[in-house]
């Protein structure tokens, strides 16, 4: 094994441990906090009998509040990640992310639109957010096929579409009571209100678009080399272009179903990973997927704690967080030339 | 070989190429001479099915392209167009891209597709920048890393718009010693040129391209001796025999 294949497995390995710490941190600490051997006990069902309910109430704490809320901390971490650097790689724009050209909007429009409904099963709200993230795509690439327009353009076109998508969605919240009060959590991001139910159909949705992913990691560079290139090496650049498109909205809709419309995460974690990896898929998507798993829990984590019993939602606690550190780079990086 | 026969296509409905007809054979330099907007772009798009045959044919090696799917074309024929992008990966990851026409499942590189990788940067003597990132590389580095992509497509035929567009003189005369040398392999090029000088001095075939159409081909000697070229471009090229062999220059008509 070359010494540079090394250093890639020992930098992913790093940043796996790191991020799987993080998790376990998070299913350790809050208002009633674990040991790691409590921990264990509880999740294997060892509690300490003589504690009786004491332990039911530390275990059902354990296994339907901090589990399901660290396991969708991790996805919508991944998955948003994930989201914002096949977005930019695919339209060749490092300010492509889910949140930017509508996806989550999309998403959410969904979600909103499921929620005046009064439809609220999982899967049906999984459904919902797919279903507004793909006609969000649909609608984006269909203005650019139509008007044949540049990568900018798409990505203008998007940050138009995302206003209107949003100013629908509070429309139907004001003139909806029931929408507005079941969207609230939802609007602002977080993973207070996270169930199971809601968790695993976006999680299978997650996990088989990031399969999926992992295996089209030489189609996305070879998109990324512009049309003619692409062309010249044999691929259907259009078909591909879709296909990509359909995969990051998957992702974004789905993390958007349960976590809300958190902002930033597709647009940073991408930003930062390419510091180590460049644009090379293969290892730039898998270093997403676990950095912005890692990143995410760590603010839900922190979010929860830091004005404990009160809880700062994470998507703002990730703004403050994620802007000085996104101004950081750009100002560290010769003005953001690297990322022209 | 590359042969056209009676070619149109265009734009939409916008056609462009009228009746093209041209012969590009194994081992030689074939080069497209001609104005902007005469059209020889568009059948370089067309040879390549970016954009679709209005009429005619074109066939690569006794096969046409009309029964060909996009892989199956880019294992005939390699392609370099003209602005390429500056990629954010290594010069070696982008030489092996050059190998996915040949990508079967499970979509990842077989040991034989980087043994093939270096083998083209080898051929050019590039192997040492195999780990540079392609924005770290000069222009003329940058062009060969292109065309040891094309080499790994191992196509029997090579197509270059204006591949002499960003490099210097010495960079081009380079070049054109390496795309002699491809040709001596026995690979088919065909070149668009906006370089007349340089086209009369690397090519084999010329043809000349006005309106769509081809007003004339032969040899570069025939088409000086054709006076096409100061019909169309307004100069004349003259031609002078030195102790470094035939050099040309401009002469205004």
């Amino acid at each position: 094994m070359g010494n540079k294949k090394r250093g890639w497995y020992l930098l992913l390995g790093s940043v796996f441990l790191l991020s799987l710490s993080i998790a376990v941190l998070s299913l350790c600490l809050g208002t009633i906090c674990f040991s790691p051997g409590e921990l264990v006990k509880l999740l294997w069902g060892k509690g300490n009998s003589a504690a009786g309910s004491a332990d039911v109430m530390s275990r059902g704490i354990l296994l339907y509040a901090r589990l399901p809320r660290t396991f969708a901390s991790l996805l919508a971490g991944g998955a948003l990640a994930v989201s914002g650097a096949v977005l930019q790689n695919v339209l060749a724009n490092k300010l492509a992310a889910p949140g930017i050209i509508g996806i989550n909007a999309g998403a959410g429009l969904g979600v909103t639109v499921c929620c005046g409904l009064g439809i609220l099963s999982g899967f049906a709200v999984s459904f919902a957010a797919f279903a507004g993230s793909l006609i969000t795509v649909i609608l984006i690439t269909l203005f650019s096929s139509r008007t044949n327009a540049s990568k900018t353009t798409v990505i203008l076109g998007g940050v138009a579409l995302n206003s209107i998508l949003n100013a629908i969605c509070e429309s139907i919240t004001v003139l909806d009571t029931d929408a507005a009060m079941l969207n609230i959590d939802f609007r602002v991001g977080g993973f207070s209100a996270v169930s199971y139910v809601r968790l695993i159909p976006a999680a299978v949705l997650i996990l088989a678009a990031l399969a999926v992913l992992f295996t089209l990691c030489n189609e996305l560079d070879v998109v990324t080399l512009g049309d003619e290139t692409a062309r010249g090496v044999g691929m259907q650049v259009g078909k591909y272009r879709i296909i990509f498109l359909l995969l990051a909205a998957m992702l974004a809709g789905a993390a958007v179903s349960f976590a809300g419309l958190l902002g930033f995460i597709g647009l940073i974690v991408p930003h930062f990973v390419r510091r180590f990896t460049g644009n090379e898929s293969g290892k730039l998507l898998p270093l997403c997927a676990v950095a912005g798993a890692g990143f995410v829990t760590l603010c839900d984590m922190v979010s929860r704690l830091l004005f404990a019993p009160y809880e700062l939602p994470v998507g703002i606690l990730m703004s403050v967080i994620g802007g000085p550190v996104f101004l950081f780079l750009l100002v560290r990086y010769k003005g953001g030339h690297r990322y022209d | 070989m590359i042969e056209m026969k009676n070619v149109a296509a265009g734009y939409g409905k916008n056609q462009v190429l009228h009746g093209v007809n041209l012969r590009a054979k194994q081992g030689k330099i074939t080069t497209l001479i001609g104005s902007n907007g005469s059209g020889k772009s568009t059948l370089l798009h067309t040879m390549l099915k970016v954009i679709p045959l209005m009429d005619g044919d074109i066939m690569v090696d006794g096969m046409s392209i009309k029964s060909m799917a996009q892989p199956e074309l880019a294992r005939k024929i390699a392609y370099l167009p003209q602005g390429k992008n500056v990629p954010d990966i290594s010069a070696g990851r982008l030489v092996l891209h050059g190998r996915f026409p040949y990508l079967s499942y499970p979509r990842k590189y077989k040991k034989q597709d980087f043994h093939i990788a270096e083998e083209a940067m080898e051929k050019l003597g590039i192997s040492n920048f195999k780990d540079k990132q392609m924005a770290e590389l000069s222009g003329g580095m940058r062009q060969k890393v292109y065309i040891a992509m094309a080499l790994a497509q191992q196509a029997p035929a090579i197509v270059m718009d204006e591949p002499t567009t960003y490099l210097d003189i010495g960079q081009q005369l380079k070049f054109a010693g390496m795309i002699k040398g491809l040709s001596q392999d026995g690979k088919t090029v065909i070149l668009v040129l906006h370089d007349i000088l340089l086209a009369l001095k690397i090519s084999d075939w010329i043809a000349v391209m006005w309106n769509g159409k081809i007003v004339e081909e032969g040899t570069p000697g025939e088409i000086l001796d054709s006076c096409v070229i100061p019909r169309i471009y307004g100069v004349d090229v003259k031609e002078a025999r030195t102790d470094f062999g035939v050099q040309y220059f401009y002469e205004e008509a």
